[in-house]
């Protein structure tokens, strides 16, 4: 039996290949995931080691208001300058520097534009002399606070040397200073890792990095001889309390790298997810070909039944052959993983700057995870198929086999109650407990319950889908073709719609919530012009705060106000606050009812958080600042949500203690009279010198801010692609075994006179068909999804639906283009068919 | 006279393979076959008679030789041209009736017609469906025919277009003698009524004795040849042919 299957196997290489193809794609990514993880992971273990090796012990402060990676910035709580000294005494330690370290520090290169980095952080950092991996390359370290260093990495890219004026963003504004040194590290490197450092006096960079002087983010203590870095460690840990971090360089390291990979693991996510879609799909494409090659093997089959075959022994031939496709598919699948995943490393290398990739390593659990998602998905799609092949009865043998069309009644009804089970869980998952698991459950258990009902509705959509094509013969033909296999017709249409369907589901999604904030923001906010600057690094960019004035000094200007953001420990409880330098005029800027003008001890929040808190006019409100202080303020006003920018509003004196000491974006309301076109350029030119920051009108603004969800739909779009690829394989095969099965039927018609064109034509128009009605199905499918979530996100403000027609409509043509890609071989097989051969064919 | 021939093959040799596998399947034929008779290419298998038809035909090339239809010589046209002389001159009636499982009995008469992108002339029409004798059944699929019927379908499909010759390779072999009766009258009537051309491949002498004319092949040769035969007539010579082999 064994033998039997595996040359049946042999048989149809060409079907095998092309299911296997989708299987290889998915364990591509499940291994890609796996490796990329892997050897970036000890890229940075060896990177934060090196980082660190020069410290003996650091100390920090515990953060006073912590937020995580996915949360935000962690502002560092500063060090006092007189823990130096402390430090400096602890017995053991012999020497102890205070040193400035935070990222956020943006060099303004030779052609005017902010140098930009690709994840490695813009550290800003106060000058202490070179250690034994860094080299001076020119000039000195800086002296004057006028004067910065920078390592190699930064003087290439931004285009500057020694003695040039050199503009740089921090928490200030726009700064300029002279250059004065270049450093670089052993080994003829740039940098370490690609990072960018720019070095101040300490005293500069305090006020640019911390906003205020005499404090430091590190201490950094070394050891005197004969001391281990953990016993001089445990001294300091025990002299300064609980309130202080102090941790070795090499727990830092191992801290820091446990952290990055943390940040990996969501990269490792999305690979997986693509993985789990290519896979899905996949799932369809294998199923599909594994009952028509059962349906072809119909008579081979009955008459191992005849000869003795159990049925046992049926099913475990067919299982077999998934097993081996599988495992052929895993393998080859792994391999290119392993090629997917040194690109991807060298790829973030080389965007990175200056990242040295450790050597591409194939770790155990990417081969086992290859191997076992290949088989299993593989032979899983395969047993529905062997069913259906062990229940040929040995008749079968003796009789003219012709596929009889069997009732779709049992699919339907499957269908329908696994679709109505996948709506029910999504509806659980949106409305009961807002669970990500349960929504993504009830999309994949919803996709193939409409997969099992799009048997039934094929024969209706795509007799008038068909419609469109019957202007000619070959159109006719066509149509009449790919109504002839339902099952088979739908099953490679729903592979197409499931990433056609989750692409339309996003966009519905994310067009409503885009179109909901716009509209609240054209609707609610009465400023015409906005002073922001696009975001590019962990920080936002801030303009200097005597910007507000002038703006407010411009003639047919009714009302500026500015607006400062943190993460602040409210009664204990963190929350995103807001601070304006005026509040009156900032709700005038907004065309808001009148709010008062806030004293330094006191705040103004929304009904809704009054309400949520347990707040009122007269409540006292201990707040924990993230640079440590904590200070009183006393609710005086509360007002309508969404009326000014911030559910919690802070005095200006609170900036003092926020991250960001600037602000960062400003409002600006002309008087009645004033006209856009006359006050913009003049509000302009008040930031010119600011690269990152710009004055724009309120809708540019607006979608500015909005731009960032258009990169989740291009990735989700990504995503579409490779869903799409799939599914043309799986066109191509449908197609390349209809063209075998007619193959007297296609000798008929040529020999009645069909040309070649016209026979391509007609395998085309099916082609077209089964991959149009896959993208209506999609798109229909998706747009139920998306508008099922955007109605229970209608509590969060997301109240308008906002179909995506345009691209919809992109996504059918592009469905159609499909179909006439996958068509081409198939095609050209048909037209090149003997039409002897193919008569005599049976 | 050209016109007066509605094929011919001259000197028309057949070589498959090369070498020590070389196959000669015919040797130097030539025959021509009348406007508006009906002509039956017997032998015993492996004699190259559907050979010769293919290749008069158009479905198969010849290896040295010329095959005329009409005035049209066939040998050397190309793809295209082959496909058009298909569709406008030659109509094929095969063994397995052959008949497109998605379309009606009337749509699979008028395929031809509508792959040429011309309307059915409606009394040729009547005229066909008429002799055909299908009335109501052509409205059904080719499943729901029985295999007589199926095969009166692909008869009016090759007349439909009015062809210059039909082709029809052992019309009758899948049928039982009743309906394979049915096909071979109505072929004959065809011819007498209508002025149809039709060269028929069989090794049935019962069918044979349907026509005007039979030619015995035998090693790809033309070996004699019978103008109205009857059964008796054309297995003498069928016996005849075996003694001299």
């Amino acid at each position: 039996m064994l033998r039997a299957t595996l040359k049946s196997l042999l048989a149809r290489k060409l079907r095998l290949v092309l299911s296997g193809l989708a299987v290889v794609l998915g364990v591509m990514f499940v291994a890609g995931a796996f490796v990329t993880t892997d050897t970036l992971g000890r890229t940075f273990d060896k990177l934060f080691a090196e980082g660190y090796s020069q410290v003996d012990v650091a100390v920090t402060a515990k953060p006073k208001v912590a937020v995580s990676e996915m949360e935000g910035e962690q502002i560092l709580t500063p060090l006092p300058a007189s823990l130096v000294d402390q430090v400096a005494a602890v017995p053991g330690v012999a020497k102890a520097t205070g040193v400035i370290s935070d990222d956020g520090a943006r060099v303004i290169g030779s052609d005017g534009k902010v140098v930009t980095s690709y994840g490695p952080p813009r550290i800003g950092m106060n000058w202490v002399g070179t250690d034994d991996l860094m080299q001076m390359r020119s000039g000195r370290g800086p002296e004057k606070d006028n004067e910065i260093a920078v390592n190699e990495a930064v003087a290439k890219a931004a285009g500057i040397k020694v003695g040039d004026q050199v503009g740089v963003l921090t928490q200030l504004p726009k700064q300029t200073f002279t250059l004065v040194g270049v450093w670089g590290y052993t080994n003829d490197r740039d940098s370490i890792g690609g990072v960018q450092e720019v070095a101040f006096t300490t005293p500069q960079a305090q006020r640019s990095m911390l906003g205020k002087t005499g404090v430091f983010t590190q201490i950094y203590a070394d050891s005197a001889d004969g001391r281990t870095s953990e016993a001089v460690r445990d001294q300091i840990a025990a002299r300064l309390g609980s309130d202080y971090e102090v941790k070795t360089g090499q727990q830092l390291a191992d801290e820091s790298s446990a952290e990055f990979k943390d940040a990996l693991g969501f990269f490792n996510n999305i690979l997986l997810g693509f993985a789990g879609v290519a896979l899905f799909v996949g799932t369809f494409l294998i199923l599909n070909t594994f009952s028509i090659i059962v349906a072809q093997r119909t008579r081979e089959l009955a008459l191992m039944r005849a000869l003795g075959a159990g049925r046992r022994q049926v099913i475990g031939s067919v299982l077999v052959e998934a097993f081996v496709i599988g495992l052929v598919a895993a393998v080859l699948g792994l391999g290119a993983g392993v090629g997917v995943g040194a690109l991807l490393v060298t790829l973030f290398g080389s965007m990175s700057g200056g990242l040295d990739p450790a050597t591409v390593g194939v770790p155990m659990a990417a081969i086992l995870s290859s191997l076992i998602v290949g088989v299993v998905v593989t032979v899983v799609a395969a047993v529905l198929p062997a069913v259906r092949a062990s229940r040929i009865s040995p008749i079968a043998a003796m009789q003219d086999v012709a596929t009889p069309d069997r009732p779709l009644t049992k699919v339907t009804v499957t269908g329908a109650v696994i679709g109505a089970a996948g709506a029910a869980l999504l509806g659980v998952g949106l409305y009961g407990n807002d669970s990500l698991w349960l929504i993504l459950g009830g999309v994949l258990v919803t996709f193939i319950g409409v997969a099992l009902l799009t048997p039934l509705i094929s024969k209706p959509v795509v007799g008038a889908l068909g419609r469109l094509f019957s202007w000619s013969v070959p159109g006719r033909l066509g149509r009449l073709n790919s109504g002839r296999n339902p099952r088979r017709t739908a099953i490679t249409a729903a592979a197409l719609m499931v990433g056609i369907a989750l692409v339309t589901g996003v966009t519905v999604v994310i067009g409503s919530v885009k179109q909901s904030i716009a509209t609240t923001a054209e609707t609610t906010v009465k400023a015409e012009i906005v002073i922001g600057g696009d975001q590019n690094g962990p920080r936002p960019p801030v303009f200097d705060e005597a910007v507000l004035a002038r703006a407010a000094a411009i003639p047919g200007v009714r009302a500026v106000g500015g607006v400062w953001n943190e993460q602040v420990l409210l009664d204990g409880e963190r929350d995103y606050v807001t601070a304006t330098d005026n509040l009156a005029k900032l709700a005038d800027a907004f065309g808001s009812p009148p709010l008062p003008a806030l004293k330094s001890d006191q705040m103004a929040v929304s009904t809704e958080v009054a309400a949520e808190r347990g707040w009122a006019v007269g409540t006292v409100v201990k707040a924990q600042m993230p640079r440590g202080e904590e200070h009183r303020y006393t609710v005086v006003a509360t007002y309508d949500e969404e009326r000014v920018p911030g559910a919690i509003m802070l005095p200006k004196a609170a900036t003092k203690e926020f991250g960001l000491t600037q602000p960062i974006v400003g409002f600006v309301r002309l008087a009645d009279g004033a006209t856009v076109s006359q006050v913009l350029p003049q509000v302009k030119a008040l930031v010119a010198d600011s690269p990152e920051v710009n004055a724009t009108d309120r809708s540019s603004f607006v979608d500015q801010q909005l731009s960032t969800f258009d990169t989740v739909i291009l990735m989700v779009q990504v995503l579409l692609g490779l869903a799409i690829l799939i599914a043309v394989l799986g066109v191509i095969n449908t197609l390349a075994l209809s063209v075998l099965e007619r193959t007297r039927e296609l000798g008929l018609l040529r020999a009645v006179g069909l040309g070649r064109a016209q026979t391509m034509r007609m395998v085309t128009v099916e082609a077209v068909v089964i991959s149009v009605f896959g993208a209506l199905l999609g798109v229909v499918v998706g747009s139920g999804l998306g508008a099922a979530v955007v109605q229970a996100l209608e509590g969060e403000g997301i109240t308008e639906l906002v179909f995506p027609w345009s691209q919809m409509a992109v996504y059918l043509g592009l469905a159609a283009l499909v179909g006439v890609l996958a068509a081409v071989l198939p095609s050209i097989k048909a037209a090149r068919l003997n039409v002897l051969a193919a008569i005599a064919h049976d | 006279m050209i016109g007066t021939k509605a094929a011919r093959a001259d000197d028309v040799w057949k070589v498959y393979g090369k070498e020590e596998a070389r196959v000669v399947a015919l040797r130097g034929v030539s025959a021509s076959f009348e406007r508006g008779k009906f002509t039956a290419i017997m032998g015993p298998s492996g004699s190259g008679k559907s050979t010769l038809m293919h290749c008069l035909a158009g479905l198969d090339t010849v290896t040295r030789g010329t095959v005329h239809i009409g005035g049209t010589e066939v040998t050397g046209l190309n793809d295209k041209a082959l496909t058009k002389l298909r569709r406008d001159r030659v109509g094929f009636i095969f063994q397995q009736f052959n008949l497109l499982p998605t379309l009606t009995a009337a749509e699979n008469i008028r395929l031809p017609l509508d792959i040429a992108g011309k309307k059915p002339d409606p009394q040729w029409w009547d005229t066909v469906i008429g002799t055909v004798g299908l009335g109501d059944r052509l409205n059904h699929r080719p499943s729901q025919l029985s295999g007589g019927q199926q095969q009166r379908v692909a008869c009016a499909r090759a007349l439909m277009s009015r062809p210059d010759v039909i082709f029809a390779d052992e019309p009758t072999g899948n049928l039982d003698s009743k309906a394979g009766a049915e096909i071979l009258a109505f072929l004959r009537s065809s011819v007498l009524e209508h002025g149809q051309t039709i060269v028929m491949v069989t090794h049935d002498p019962v069918a044979a004795s349907y026509t005007d004319r039979v030619v015995f092949l035998a090693d790809g040769e033309i070996v004699a040849e019978l103008e109205n035969p009857t059964p008796e007539s054309v297995l003498e010579q069928m016996k005849a042919g075996e003694v001299l082999v």
